[in-house]
């Protein structure tokens, strides 16, 4: 049962408190491993993986593996539910009491900064999953591996590139997919 | 109830077909919401986002909480959300529970690999575009260089920082230290 009230308390919490959607529960998840031994930072890179290849938000299938891997089905389900109960009361509030929210004056200049922390935030975040999943081999030891690192700066730059910018994330996941069967990663 | 049920379903679609949270939903979005159910109109929808995106919690879910209580009062709220996360928990529960197994196929696990490196090559991509969009003045790169280095070097807690730093934009506002 003491698993469950963890479970609702921590994903309450990453739900009152990531602002900016699925990219900003990374950090709060990351900060989870320090807490709880749920899952492993190297999972969160797992994830990730399952997270954006799946449909629905990145932010809650993140939250559902991370509650499946904490205590099963009930715990997805718990964890979940958690996560976007703030988001329910807060808007519902919003809704009825501001109508002018996203023009007043104190919520703009909280945000004007919020928004910068948060992105710092993630970009620990990213560092992490890099570290876990690019850096660590195996046995837990520092590793550089020369052709992922490769093939990292080359969907990157394709990403970028004119043409290709328009193009879906998921095209991406599964292109991921297949280079690593084809070169068995 | 009848009604309850029609925007279950409708957020249940947009949540099962949409790879991706944000900004990628909003054509799925406006097609269910907009389009097909004259529910909202554009301009509406566009409001939504504004407020979901500064708003905590999951960008979709946000808009779908709106929506929904704007059609039905709190119970439509309520359908409107389960059924935005309905598809992710059936979905990512079934991949969870036969995960291990899979990841000891070789083939499973060889595509787990390199999805991997596009979702490091994704992450940084996102990183980018945040900071595009949200470093607007040299206040904002300090705080996102300190909230980095805090967040890289100390053990402090991720929701203190979030706190502190909406607590130092309403100070500088309120001190001139920022204009809006």
């Amino acid at each position: 049962m003491r698993v469950y009230w963890e479970l609702f308390y921590e994903f309450f919490q990453i739900g009152l408190f990531a602002v900016g959607g699925g990219p900003a529960t990374i950090p709060f998840l990351m900060d989870l491993t320090e807490r709880h031994d749920w899952y492993t930072k190297a999972d969160v890179a797992n994830m990730l993986a399952v997270s954006e290849s799946t449909p629905g938000p990145i932010g809650i299938n993140m939250a559902t593996y991370a509650g499946f891997n904490a205590a099963g089905l009930s715990g997805g389900i718990v964890a979940t539910l958690s996560l976007v109960l703030p988001s329910l009361i807060v808007i519902i509030l919003i809704a009825k009491l501001l109508e002018n929210f996203s023009k007043n004056p104190y919520v703009k200049s909280a945000f004007y900064t919020i928004r910068p922390a948060v992105t710092g935030l993630i970009a620990t975040a990213v560092l992490g999953i890099w570290e876990t999943s690019l850096f660590t081999s195996e046995e837990g030891t520092f590793q550089f591996p020369v052709f992922s690192v490769v093939l990292v700066a080359i969907f990157f730059a394709a990403m970028n590139h004119k043409k290709l910018k328009k193009l879906h994330p998921a095209f991406w996941i599964l292109c991921g997919a297949v280079v690593g069967i084809v070169f068995q990663m | 109830m009848k009604d309850l049920w029609k925007l279950y379903a409708a957020f249940f679609r947009i949540g099962g077909l949409t790879f991706g949270g944000g900004l990628t939903m909003l054509p799925m979005l406006k097609y269910e919401l907009v389009e097909k159910n004259g529910w909202v109109t554009e301009e509406e929808l566009l409001d939504y986002y504004a407020v979901g995106q500064c708003t905590p919690g999951i960008i979709a879910v946000n808009v779908s909480t709106f929506v929904g209580f704007r059609k039905k009062g709190i119970p439509g709220a309520i359908f409107s959300t389960l059924g935005m996360i309905s598809p992710s928990l059936i979905i990512v529960s079934i991949l969870a529970f036969f995960l291990e197994q899979f990841m000891s196929n070789q083939i499973v696990a060889h595509a787990v690999g390199g999805i991997k490196v596009v979702v490091c090559a994704l992450m940084l991509q996102t990183v980018i575009t945040m900071a595009k969009k949200n470093l607007v003045s040299a206040v904002c790169y300090v705080v996102a260089i300190l909230a980095f280095l805090l967040a890289l070097f100390t053990p402090v807690p991720t929701v203190l920082l979030v706190l502190v730093a909406g607590i130092v934009g309403i100070i500088m506002y309120k001190t001139g230290g920022i204009k809006l």
